[in-house]
């Protein structure tokens, strides 16, 4: 039988490293960590700098897109670019009431426009959206109920993006005032992660590192 | 403050606030109250009025949105109630108790200065938003269908 169990060895090869610790001498670097830094909370965005210790660009760039996906999966935003002819609201995507259609340009049909109701700011008392140019996202570019990858590839694509650059992905995303909505949405609805600014930043690190889309089965 | 606002084609200079809802301003201090009240909230359609020709909702309109633009109410869409939707209204007897009816004849008139010859589907996806208590719907798709027919929709 022996003298000692094993955890008592261990704790006997450990006692250096404890002596070493209450000395005061300076603990080991951690390890650079592969993976972003946690969320800081709930409602947050983590920023470019959470992604720096990613050492391939192409891993980095794909990781700040799916950050930047927490926000255009949001109610928010995701709300107004349905895959069909009808916007959804609240936060469990409820078919919009009173049931109205996108019509020919996106602002609804005769009789019944987008304006008709949406001012250009939130109604607190009538508890009204509102913002400034207010109407669904063109059809190329269905959100709802798809996936980072294939939000990515429709919003790197200038024939399913409106025709714009990256360029213009990246200013639309920090000064838009109809993207501004969703960190300001009003009576009783939950704001977008973070703010316009940390997603602006997140959307110009990811065309800054290559613009890459994470994979398909990537989720946020 | 004072805002001038063109309604039914005359200038009405009004001491109101600019973020008043609009109808407010048209029932209480005009004194025009063919457009109702229903929810205040943009979802029934009670309060339909024109800004310059398009279908809005008066309860949630500030009365800034209406400066310099034309403002109509059931009052201004025919000088003596001759409005094609207007007549085919009468004619079908559309109301019971009448009271979204402004609204719903304002929408009907947005939709036919667009679409002139609407099909069923269009008028009801137009009036979707249009409530009716006392469940009028299928007169008033006939009354609509009726107006477009006679060809004078303005």
């Amino acid at each position: 039988m022996p003298l000692r169990s094993p955890s008592l060895s261990r704790l006997l090869a450990a006692l250096p490293l404890i002596a070493i610790a209450c000395s005061g001498a300076p603990p080991p670097e951690p390890p650079t960590p592969k993976a972003p830094a946690p969320i800081a909370t709930p409602g947050g965005l983590r920023d470019p700098a959470s992604f720096a210790g990613m050492a391939d660009p192409a891993a980095r760039s794909q990781a700040m897109f799916l950050e930047a996906s927490r926000v255009m999966l949001h109610p928010r935003c995701v709300n107004c670019h349905p895959t069909d002819d009808s916007p959804r609201q609240r936060e469990a995507h409820e078919l919009h009431n009173p049931p109205v259609l996108r019509g020919d340009d996106d602002q609804g049909i005769p009789g019944l426009r987008c304006t008709s109701c949406h001012q250009d700011t939130n109604l607190e008392l009538a508890r009204v959206p509102g913002a400034p140019k207010w109407q669904l996202a063109p059809k190329s570019m269905p959100w709802l109920d798809q996936t980072p990858a294939a939000i990515c590839a429709q919003v790197k694509d200038p024939k399913r993006n409106g025709g714009r650059s990256l360029a213009q992905i990246v200013d639309h995303s920090t000064h838009d005032k109809i993207v501004a909505w969703g960190w300001s949405p009003g009576w009783g609805r939950e704001p977008a992660p973070g703010s316009q600014a940390q997603f602006g930043a997140l959307m110009a690190a990811w065309v800054e590192n290559g613009a890459a889309c994470p994979q398909e089965e990537a989720s946020r | 403050m004072s805002v001038t606002l063109k309604i039914n084609g005359k200038d009405e200079a009004l001491d109101v606030d600019p973020e008043m809802p609009l109808l407010w301003a048209i029932r209480d201090v005009v004194g025009l109250t063919g457009t109702k009240y229903g929810c205040g909230q943009a979802l029934c359609g009670a309060c339909v009025i024109h800004l310059d020709g398009e279908a809005v909702r008066a309860c949630v309109t500030p009365v800034r949105r209406a400066v310099g633009h034309a403002v109509t109410t059931i009052e201004g869409l025919s000088p003596d109630g001759s409005h094609p939707l207007q007549r085919a209204w009468v004619e079908l007897a559309v109301p019971q108790c009448g009271y979204c009816q402004a609204g719903q004849i304002m929408t009907a008139a947005a939709l036919l200065r667009k679409r002139p010859k609407p099909t069923d589907a269009e008028i009801d996806h137009s009036l979707a938003g249009n409530i009716c208590r006392c469940g009028t719907y299928t007169r008033i798709r006939a009354a609509v269908k009726k107006a477009a027919e006679e060809g004078s929709a303005r």
